[in-house]
């Protein structure tokens, strides 16, 4: 058989550069779809030779008058029968663009494919049959196609023949659907009145329809934007993978949106980190010059070593993505067991993956009745709206500021059973504001330590209430300063006077209490500077915390003075308070401390002078590169 | 980007994703031109190195030049290849037609593979364009513990997520090319400068378009001698890409009959 259509690639590789959109055709059952598609081939020329006539003699053969629906119906069955077609797209030519339709056949599971085939969709074709005017099915098609988020869509006004072509007919729908689809959204980019069967509008405006002024079906094809100017948009490179196949770590991923150039600040989301891109790396040359954009795949190493992990991503810092733990989406559900209210979920969002609570159905709909169901459960192939908390905090936009990073999908059983878009986010206490845009220091790190002979770092005091960690700490920040650095003193107590002077000793305030010191020492430190943190921090969490902020900046120093110990000396007088119960939540008195598991060094000042202690700290800052070698000798010279 | 940049930006995301998801995959290198497109992609993917078995499932049937290429690039290209074979005919589904039977000892060969290492994923070099069965396939697709594929049950795969989780046992087909052309895939060939086997070009009127075993594949009538004429070539045929594969005409399901058992 040579029932061929399109075997080869109509999108021709050697260098043309004319726009790809994709489309999908909906609309009401009978109201002229296959004949319209059928036209549009022929119109643009797309069948392969002998097809016409082939079709027009089978039609002659059984004595019926040739319809155009016939085309699509013929392909259908070649598929049907295993010949060679691309079976889920149909592709054509208009002037300026490759047009690939897709089709999304099928009634009983027409949301399924028409999302597996639409999701992709830059436009939709809505068609309405001009007698029957907008039915369910239209409005339901709408409905979806809001949905999907797609928001280019052509209407076209079919069979005008049969309602003898009258404008006033036309105007009547054209009000109701444009009056529909606006109420969701979506703005018809045209209403346009054809007879598919006949060709009038189609690729012609014909004396038929000559009040008609607006574009043909073709020309309204020619004007879909093809796909939504990513590159415009703020950069979202999602990390999939960090490879070390050599000495370069780079980290892999596709530009979402936006673009990159090496250079570049960038910040990792959601924790925040900063660093600068140091190359955009390749194969087979590398490394590549030049700004890369939106959909390009990419592998970039950084000018510092950060943790960083599959699903974070890399954005600029003035437009960095929210960070949530919570967040409302529009959904539609695929799954067999209706999604409810206290389900658990596994939700993606592009690699980065998240363990979900539904936590509210705001809206469970129907698309075939358009009614909202009482029992506020999404069942299969319905859609709704539903309000999720994740385990791990996610970074991600509203699909209205960015199409490619506001979707997400949910897997049920390792099997993806829903997906949808996300509406809005819930920005968490770390959010990035979109107005704000940080400003960065006129020195550059080098400057600042060839001045002061040290690294930026953050050296952070842990141990009970009197374990001398003010003390050390003070010693240390004399030492420091006589050698020529730049140590600043966060004494935890000195601070809650001030900065954090709203906190009280909740768990959750002392959380945002360690926080706060680790931002400001970590501020310090990537300025240069030696920030001496003295703070008692008992949990264990929180100093995780603080080591996330400061990243590799960060050195701990268990100051592990045994409790009897601490509460002789007792300076404060707080041990003996908390023994007459004036003090609330008193760490040192019960076993609310948690001693640290790993720290880069442990001093107990009960068998230790200031001096000798203040030594260890500085040969363990010297041994992990924050002081440089040189100083030792600088200071034997004093 | 251009048409070509695109596709190529797709199929690297699919080949991380398969190395991020998947705990132990291989590629399928059948020597074709698609599978040696497949191998630069991945490299590109990785910088430089494909970090995965190479499996070369073979029937020793194939064309000498094939057997030439497959030991030159194979080292060329820092490839850790396993060729592993295939069972005699004998041990066949007597009930296949003699083309597709004798191509069925490829599925035979690529289960024995499955066993022996415990791959989780395959990475394979077909496309929606070859044939209408592959057309309906997915870029991650489960097959059964068999290795077999249920086209009515395949999961649901929309904005580049991909199922990932194959049921103890079972493996997946990951397809990275799945979205190309075979025009594609010859002008990328030609952009990336990258080697091919002499046999689709043409020779005494007649070329390979495909490229199987010997005794079940047929050159095309053709004057392309270099990869601009096959383009221009393919711009007008309407001869199908596999028209000279005897397999898929002995009988109209036969290819579809593989395919399910776990044919590629």
């Amino acid at each position: 058989m040579n029932m061929l259509v399109t075997p080869t690639s109509p999108a021709t590789p050697n260098g043309t550069t004319r726009p790809q959109v994709r489309i999908v055709i909906v609309g009401h059952v009978d109201h002229g779809k296959s004949t319209l598609v059928g036209r549009l081939l022929h119109e643009t020329g797309s069948l392969p030779d002998g097809k016409l006539e082939m079709l027009k003699a089978v039609s002659a053969r059984r004595g019926m008058p040739f319809e155009w629906s016939f085309l699509l119906d013929a392909l259908q069955t070649e598929r049907d029968q295993g010949i060679t077609i691309d079976t889920t797209q149909i592709r054509f030519r208009t002037n300026s663009r490759d047009i690939v339709l897709i089709d999304a056949p099928g009634h009983a599971e027409f949301l399924r494919n028409m999302i597996t085939g639409a999701s992709q969709a830059d436009g939709a074709v809505l068609i309405i049959d001009a007698l029957e005017g907008v039915r369910d099915q239209t409005r339901r098609h709408g409905y979806l196609l809001h949905l999907l988020g797609v928001k280019q869509v052509a209407v076209v006004v079919n069979k005008m023949d049969r309602v003898d072509f009258s404008a006033g007919r036309f105007k009547d729908i054209s009000d109701e659907i444009s009056a529909h689809l606006n109420g969701l959204g979506v703005k018809p980019t045209a209403v346009i009145p054809i007879s598919a069967r006949d060709g009038d509008g189609v690729a012609e405006r014909t004396g038929r329809i000559g009040w008609y002024k607006g574009p043909t079906v073709v020309e309204a094809l020619d004007r879909l934007e093809p796909a939504r100017p990513l590159e415009a948009l703020a950069l979202r490179l999602p990390v999939q993978a960090i490879y070390k196949f050599d000495d370069r770590r780079i980290v892999a991923g596709r530009i979402e949106s936006g673009s990159l150039i090496a250079g570049d600040e960038i910040v990792i989301m959601p924790a925040g980190k900063i660093a600068r891109i140091k190359t955009v790396e390749s194969w087979p040359v590398t490394p590549v010059a030049g700004r890369q954009g939106a959909g390009r795949s990419v592998g970039i190493t950084l000018d510092r070593e950060l943790f960083i992990e599959r699903g974070d991503i890399i954005a600029h810092a003035s437009t960095a993505p929210r960070e949530t733990r919570r967040l409302r989406a529009r959904i539609f559900w695929l799954h067999d067991k209706p999604l409810a209210k206290g389900d658990q979920l596994l939700v993606r969002c592009g690699p980065k993956e998240s363990r979900a609570t539904v936590v509210a159905i705001e809206k469970a709909v129907d698309p075939g009745e358009l009614s909202s169901s009482e029992n506020k459960a999404i069942g299969r192939n319905h859609v709704g709206e539903i309000d999720i908390s994740l385990s791990n905090p996610i970074a991600t936009d509203p699909y209205t500021e960015n199409p490619r990073t506001g979707r997400l999908v949910i897997e049920v059983s390792g099997r993806i059973a829903g997906g949808g878009l996300v509406l809005s986010v819930d920005a968490g206490q770390r959010a990035v504001p979109v107005d704000i845009v940080p400003v960065e220091s006129a020195l550059r790190a080098d400057e600042r330590s060839a001045r002061y002979r040290h690294n930026g770092a953050v050296v952070w005091l842990t141990g009970l209430p009197a374990s001398g960690k003010s003390t050390l700490a003070k010693a240390l920040e004399r030492r420091l300063f006589t050698n020529g650095g730049s140590p600043i003193l966060l004494d935890g107590d000195t601070l809650r006077a001030g900065l954090n002077g709203d906190l009280g000793f909740s768990a959750t305030d002392r959380s945002e209490n360690i926080r706060r010191l680790a931002e400001v020492a970590t501020h310090l430190a990537r300025n240069g500077h030696i920030a001496i943190v003295a703070a008692v921090s008992p949990a264990r969490e929180d100093r995780a915390t603080a080591r996330r902020i400061a990243d590799t900046a960060f050195r701990e120093i268990h100051v592990a003075t045994p409790a009897d110990v601490c509460e002789e000396r007792d300076p404060k007088g707080h041990y003996k308070k908390a023994r007459a119960g004036a003090l609330a939540s008193f760490t040192g008195i019960g076993n609310d401390y948690e001693r640290p598991e790993a720290a880069e060094l442990v001093i107990d000042t009960s068998t230790r002078t200031v001096a000798e202690a203040a030594d260890e700290i500085e040969q363990m800052l010297k041994t992990s590169g924050v002081l440089f070698d040189e100083l030792v000798d600088l200071a034997a010279n004093i | 980007m251009d048409h070509l940049d695109q596709l190529e930006a797709q199929s690297i995301y699919i080949f991380r994703e398969a190395f991020a998801r998947l705990k132990k995959i291989a590629l399928l290198w059948s020597l074709g031109k698609d599978s040696n497109v497949m191998i630069w992609l991945a490299r590109k993917a990785f910088f430089g190195r494909v970090p995965f078995p190479a499996l070369h499932v073979d029937t020793g049937k194939k064309f000498p030049e094939m057997y030439r290429f497959r030991d030159r690039y194979g080292k060329e290209w820092e490839l850790d290849l396993r060729v592993e074979p295939c069972p005699p005919i004998d041990a066949v589904d007597p009930t296949l037609p003699p083309a597709a039977r004798s191509a069925a000892r490829k599925t035979e060969g690529l289960k024995m593979a499955l066993a022996k290492y415990g791959f989780d994923g395959l990475i394979a070099g077909i496309r929606r364009d070859e044939e209408a069965t592959r057309a309906k396939e997915r870029v991650f697709s489960p097959r059964g513990l068999e290795g077999n594929w249920d086209v009515r049950d395949q999961p649901p795969e929309f904005w580049d997520h991909f199922n990932a989780s194959p049921p103890q046992g079972a493996h997946l087909r990951i397809h990275p090319i799945l979205h190309w052309t075979e025009a594609d895939i010859w002008a990328y060939t030609k952009r990336e400068n990258i080697p091919i086997i002499p046999l689709y070009l043409a020779k005494d009127g007649k070329r390979y378009r495909s490229l199987g075993d010997q005794d079940i594949t047929n050159p095309v009538a053709s004057t392309a001698s270099n990869i601009d004429e096959i383009l221009a070539e393919l711009e007008q045929t309407k001869v199908p890409e596999r028209a000279g594969r005897a397999l898929d005409h002995e009988t109209e399901d036969a290819f579809e009959r593989l395919r399910v058992a776990g044919y590629l």
